[in-house]
């Protein structure tokens, strides 16, 4: 049996918010935790997250928006993952969401939602419980 | 600054201090605070380490009229007004926008009747970076984190019964902001106020855009030179108008340190005197008094104050030593100042209350001209009318309840405070004269040099309070299961419909062969070195749209991508 491959985590920013710290913050802590990670940069429209994270062979997509168009930009992401054949990688996301949003997140298809003041160990323990390598 | 009998009273005060620490570690141990939280360590929130005293030993070496001084003198580290908050309160400057413009037209004019005195905009993303309400790349975004403004005639409503020549409005607004600015101009000239009576400020602060705030359009020279072109008509034709507003603020939020916030900050507003200079030939006194500055109020109540002060103390001597300024206001460091949105939680948050009240009380002991204090569900959403108006009543009562304006710069002569200020002079300092040898702030910026001290800096501090180390009460301390903050302002979907409505509405009815004519003698303009600002206001006159207009700029200029660095 070969040894696992690293977990391959493409983050992205959707839509033309430009609050970059969290995320930034993330990519860095799931790099340390030995994770390989993608960041898009800023003003991907879905379609060009989800094309990177079909590029990239990502396992997990995660997303991040602070401008309140999440249920659309978040939606988006999900469904055209589906659409394009890689509905089996895990998204999950975070930011300015409230708590009543959460529902429709994950009847859409999010797998989790991480709120403000989450630690990184918390996140990445998440990932390494629910996520392995595709 | 002190005798000897002073400086030696001073050592031995400190020396019997440090016996009394030493004792109270090794001789009590039960005197030891008890176990639970960690203690904070002594340092800033910047990490910046603190001394248990300050003592006359500390300030020394300063010399009270070269380094304090007096208020409206230099080097103005007491004040730029020699009158202090006594000849003029600050301003209290509400930032806001929110839906449509006739939405936010209604909250300013419940903002002014709640004793308001100044007004402040937040654009929707769309408007930001340049795009029209009903681009593809503005779906869910409209009206979203601002007011969407299209064209002139949402400018016109935005602007509806406000009296321009009275009230001075101040635009969050960077790539795009020729374009907005035309419009206000033009909505002035059409309530009868002439450009010479018009007041304000465009935040048209496009270096920190690149390191922090990251609404960006074209790459970084062209984007400079579309600044260089609105100073030189705001100095020519509206005199009484800021024409950048050096901004620290969000290079705060991205993550930095105070020194960081301060050394950025002051970097660029060295490179936007540069550029006038060289490329408008201008003399650098017609121009600079009308430079202010935008900074963050974070939550170390001390370092924040004496990070104001430091920082006109070093702009004055930068405008005098480097740039030969002569006109005593070109050396002034005006500046706006907002609470800090990062400082807030969305955990237990009525605390944000207290946190923003402590921020804003630093920002008024610095001697800001102008506050912004944001609003307690600003972590959820665009603040609730009852939300805005706790923050608003907060500035109120700092200005009339507390007794901290009767005099000037109160903090003055603290062996600490100015000790401390020193200390962040020093620091930002040998920023400044590292990105000087990078080759000033653009190059910098090209190598991504201060966007990944952000990077290192955000890091560290988040780790920080991972580990305990610093306290957050809420999240990582003294937590509580609580109910979700209701009441929160909810943006009404038909905003989006009702600005494209609109936006067809006016394309339909307007002169399209006189729109297309301006937007090609915009074209030529950037081609060549004419100021594009008389070609926009004309361009804006034939309701020609903002995204009309930037892309013009970006078909010139290119589009600037977003490197990604973390």
């Amino acid at each position: 049996m070969s040894p696992e491959r690293k977990l391959r985590v493409l983050l992205g920013k959707p839509g033309l918010d430009g609050h970059d710290r969290g995320i930034k913050i993330i990519a860095r802590g799931f790099r340390d935790a030995g994770f390989e990670v993608i960041y898009t940069g800023l003003h991907q429209n879905p379609e060009q997250i989800v094309n990177a994270a079909i590029q990239e062979d990502a396992d997990l997509v995660g997303l991040s928006c602070l401008s309140g168009a999440h249920l659309y930009l978040f939606g988006e992401v999900v469904k055209q993952l589906r659409e394009r054949g890689a509905g089996d990688v895990t998204v999950i996301v975070g930011g300015i969401i409230p708590a009543e949003d959460v529902p429709a997140l994950k009847a859409a298809g999010i797998k989790e939602v991480f709120f403000p003041g989450t630690p990184i160990q918390t996140m990445v323990d998440w990932v390494k419980n629910n996520v392995k390598p595709l | 600054m002190f005798d000897k009998k002073t400086l030696d009273h001073s050592q031995e005060g400190s020396s019997r201090r440090q016996a009394a620490e030493n004792d109270h570690h090794t001789g009590h141990p039960a005197e030891k605070p008890a176990a639970g939280n960690p203690p904070n360590s002594y340092a800033t929130v910047s990490n910046l380490p603190i001394k248990p005293l300050y003592t006359p030993a500390d300030i020394k070496d300063q010399d009270f009229a070269q380094d304090i001084g007096f208020p409206g003198e230099y080097p103005f580290t007491r004040g730029v007004q020699a009158t202090g908050y006594r000849g003029r309160l600050w301003t209290f400057r509400m930032f806001s926008g929110f839906g449509t413009a006739h939405d936010t037209n209604q909250r300013w004019h419940q903002l002014l009747r709640d004793g308001e005195t100044g007004l402040s905009t937040a654009f929707d993303f769309p408007t930001l970076m340049g795009y029209d309400s009903d681009s593809p790349r503005a779906t869910a975004e409209v009206g979203k984190c601002g007011v969407a403004i299209d064209t002139l005639a949402d400018m016109q409503t935005l602007t509806g019964g406000i009296p321009l020549d009275k009230v001075t409005t101040s635009m969050t607004i960077n790539p795009p902001a020729s374009v907005l600015w035309a419009m206000y101009l033009v909505a002035a000239e059409k309530q009868g106020v002439p450009w010479d009576k018009v007041g304000g400020t465009i935040q048209n602060d496009m270096l920190k855009e690149f390191i922090a705030q990251k609404t960006f359009m074209c790459p970084p020279e062209p984007s400079i030179r579309l600044i260089s072109d609105t100073v030189e008509f705001g100095t020519k034709y509206v005199p009484k108008f800021n024409t950048i507003s050096i901004s620290g603020y969000h290079i705060r939020e991205a993550g930095a340190t105070a020194v960081q916030e301060l050394a950025f900050t002051i970097a660029d507003g060295i490179a936007y005197v540069q550029d006038v200079i060289d490329r408008k030939k201008m003399d650098v006194d017609s121009f600079a008094p009308r430079l202010s500055f935008f900074f963050n109020s974070h939550i170390d109540f001390f370092e924040e104050i004496a990070k104001l002060r430091a920082g006109r103390r070093i702009w004055a001597r930068i405008m005098q030593e480097r740039f030969h300024a002569k006109n005593p206001r070109s050396l002034w460091m005006r500046f706006h100042t907002q609470t800090a949105g990062c400082s807030l939680t969305a955990q237990q948050p009525y605390n944000n209350i207290v946190r923003t009240t402590t921020e804003a009380l630093a920002a008024v002991l610095a001697g800001t001209q102008s506050l912004h204090t944001n609003s307690l569900d600003e972590v959820f959403a665009l603040p609730s009318d009852f939300a805005v108006n706790v923050a608003l009543r907060t500035q109120q009562i700092i200005a009339e309840e507390t007794g901290v304006i009767n005099t000037i710069d109160p903090l003055a002569g603290s062996y600490f405070v100015e000790a401390l200020t020193k200390e962040m002079e020093e620091k930002t300092l040998e920023y400044i004269e590292k990105i000087d040898k990078l080759g000033g702030m653009l190059s910098a910026i090209d190598r991504g040099y201060p966007q990944m001290e952000l990077s290192n800096a955000s890091y560290e501090y988040q780790k920080r309070i991972d580990s305990g180390e610093r306290g957050v009460v809420g999240v990582n301390r003294y937590k509580t299961e609580e109910a979700p903050l209701t009441g929160l302002l909810k943006i009404n979907e038909k905003v989006h419909e009702e600005q494209i409505k609109n936006l067809k509405h006016i394309k339909r009815v307007r002169d399209n062969r006189q729109v297309l004519k301006c937007l090609l003698e915009i074209k030529l303009a950037c081609r060549s070195d004419k100021n594009v600002m008389p070609f926009v206001i004309e361009a804006v006159k034939a309701f020609a749209s903002e995204q009309e207009i930037c892309d013009v700029y970006r078909d010139v200029y290119g589009e600037y991508r977003d490197p990604g660095y973390f």
